[in-house]
């Protein structure tokens, strides 16, 4: 059982995590199209390679940095059988969100986040819940451009966040943010392809080892 | 545990499936059947019975003669009954042994409810992408009209039934308007069973009153019947053709049985009304009531009965004239603190 745990964590990629996706990738889901300028968020300039006719491009040499430390953590995380929550409250992709989800075996909520959710659980849910140990965004705004509460309700319960920030979101409290594009329907569709994957194989990879051990 | 005081609305909004777990957990409601049936075989030895065919009206009369009971409301008798019918039908532990929840929507708080909304979206995305399909290859789009006016759509309270879960008002409405746009669509046919889990056939209610056909009896005379009431007074007049005006009311004659003009008047309105005056003889029986009250229940009675021998438009006119209406005035009640209905005690200013 340790050797199960343990042995992960000492590769620096384990998963293979790099091999799912690359920079063309990136562009041709227009993952690095940001906001206008006048949108832009002041802890966002780091990642921002430069500005065009008004419109921000995000850097995606970054990009691919971050995603690839994402990706690994959520792999991790799957693979110790964590429980994933996606929250995203755009609702063209609330539909496409909640699928990948279903397909992966773990839970998403994309519907109005009722206030004690996480910090209330206790009460709403029942004595004995099991929080999500890890919250994916895939919009870390709501419907109202401002950020979701969620982000600070996980820095609350100690609870790790990925997110994809955009030009104008703050990712101040996100544990692994991924600088790139929240708007365009290909851009959150290479996001679930590639959450769906990672998770998947990382379960995969946990049953091989399991059935491995038992074999021995 | 604890018991909170002082509650908020997230407590009082409780997850009932998921606290309870001394009380309604499937462990416990096998338990249940299990004590119920070794009690039914019991019972039915006591009573000298065979255990195999000991059905529920026999355990209820078994009861009934080993308990008897005096007291009037029946839910407070004692009662055995299958335990799925006793305890209600309740949301078990949503999660498994290692903490993870069964269901993928269970972070949102109303699972079942979100769940619903995710697969009628998928519904109509499916039905839009069979549309896109049947354009691209030029089909025509099947145009079959659903039946709108003998169905409705699901009661929040049904809905509340259906998924076990508090639906708030703003869930409702939107569910009922996601359903109404899948079914405009054309190609809304696909999804037609679907659609029926949420939909409730309304039988349309007749509002035209029939008038019942002219009866003869054995001379070959027409007649009709009619019913009347006023305040406590039942009525039932059979209005014969060919009369000569005479009416009789409990086999006393009109004169003799109302000594008043007033209510003889009040019986001769309607064939006044028609011009019918010596044409129609009456027969009538009334009960209950008092005298004025009495006249008008046979008023309302013999208009009943003279809708048959007459033509539509005069029925018309007879019901504008309020001859075919029941008359709702009752006694109103005395109230306390007051001396009746309506007249207070008198006011004293010391």
């Amino acid at each position: 059982d340790d050797k199960l745990l343990t042995e992960p964590l000492s590769h620096p990629d384990f998963f293979s995590v790099k091999e799912l996706f690359t920079l063309k990738d990136l562009f041709n889901a227009r993952v690095h199209l940001g906001h206008k300028k006048g949108c832009r968020h002041r802890f966002m300039e780091p990642y921002i390679f430069g500005c065009r006719l008004d419109q921000d491009i995000i850097d995606l040499d970054q990009t691919v940095q971050h995603l690839q430390l994402a990706l690994n953590f959520t792999a991790h995380v799957a693979y110790r059988g964590g429980i994933i929550l996606f929250v995203s409250r755009r609702r063209q992709f609330c539909h496409l969100v909640e699928s990948t989800a279903r397909a992966c075996g773990e839970y998403a909520h994309t519907r109005y986040w009722q206030g004690g959710l996480l910090t209330n659980a206790r009460i709403q849910f029942g004595p004995g819940v099991r929080l999500p140990d890890l919250l994916v965004f895939l919009s870390t705004l709501n419907n109202v451009f401002e950020p979701h509460v969620a982000i600070r309700d996980a820095a609350k319960m100690n609870i790790p966040t990925v997110g994809v920030v955009d030009t104008n979101c703050n990712p101040c409290l996100i544990t692994y943010p991924i600088p790139g594009n929240d708007d365009s329907p290909a851009a959150v569709e290479l996001y679930c392809k590639l959450f769906r994957m990672t998770i998947i194989r990382a379960k995969d990879k946990r049953r091989q080892s399991e059935a491995i051990e038992e074999l021995r | 545990t604890l018991k909170l005081i002082c509650t908020t609305t997230a407590v009082q909004r409780k997850n009932v499936g998921a606290s309870g777990p001394e009380k309604y957990t499937e462990a416990f409601i096998k338990k249940q059947i299990e004590e119920f049936n070794l009690g039914k075989r019991h019972l039915a030895n006591m009573m000298g019975e065979d255990p195999e065919t000991f059905t529920q009206e026999d355990i209820d009369r078994a009861i009934a003669y080993l308990f008897p009971s005096g007291l009037f409301d029946r839910q407070a008798r004692p009662l055995m009954k299958h335990p799925t019918e006793v305890f209600p039908e309740q949301r078990k532990i949503q999660w498994g042994e290692d903490g993870r929840p069964f269901h993928f929507l269970f972070y949102t708080g109303k699972q079942s409810y979100y769940s619903l909304m995710h697969e009628t979206y998928e519904k109509f995305l499916n039905v839009q992408k069979h549309q896109d399909q049947l354009i691209a290859q030029d089909l025509p789009l099947q145009k079959e009209k659903r039946n709108l006016a003998g169905s409705r759509w699901l009661t929040k309270i049904e809905l509340e039934e259906m998924l076990l879960e508090k639906v708030s008002d703003d869930d409702y409405s939107r569910f009922i308007q996601l359903l109404q746009k899948l079914v405009a669509l054309p190609c809304a046919d696909i999804e037609e069973k679907y659609i029926q889990k949420f939909s409730k056939e309304v039988p349309l209610q007749l509002q035209k009153v029939v008038i019942e056909p002219l009866q003869h009896d054995e001379r070959g005379v027409a007649f009709s019947t009619g019913e009347g009431k006023r305040k406590t007074a039942r009525a039932t007049a059979v209005v014969y053709d060919n009369g000569t005006g005479k009416i009789t009311v409990n086999g006393i004659d009109m004169l003799h049985y109302f000594p008043v003009l007033q209510d003889r008047e009040q019986l001769l309105f309607p064939f006044q009304f028609l011009d019918r005056i010596g044409k129609h003889d009456m027969v009538c029986t009334v009960s209950g009531g008092g005298r004025s009250a009495q006249a008008g229940a046979i008023r309302l009675a013999s208009a009943k009965a003279l809708r048959s021998f007459v033509t539509e438009k005069e029925v018309e006119f007879m019901r504008q004239a309020g001859l075919l209406t029941v008359d709702p005035r009752v006694k109103e009640r005395k109230k306390p603190g007051q001396e009746g209905p309506r007249r207070k005690f008198t006011w004293k200013k010391r």
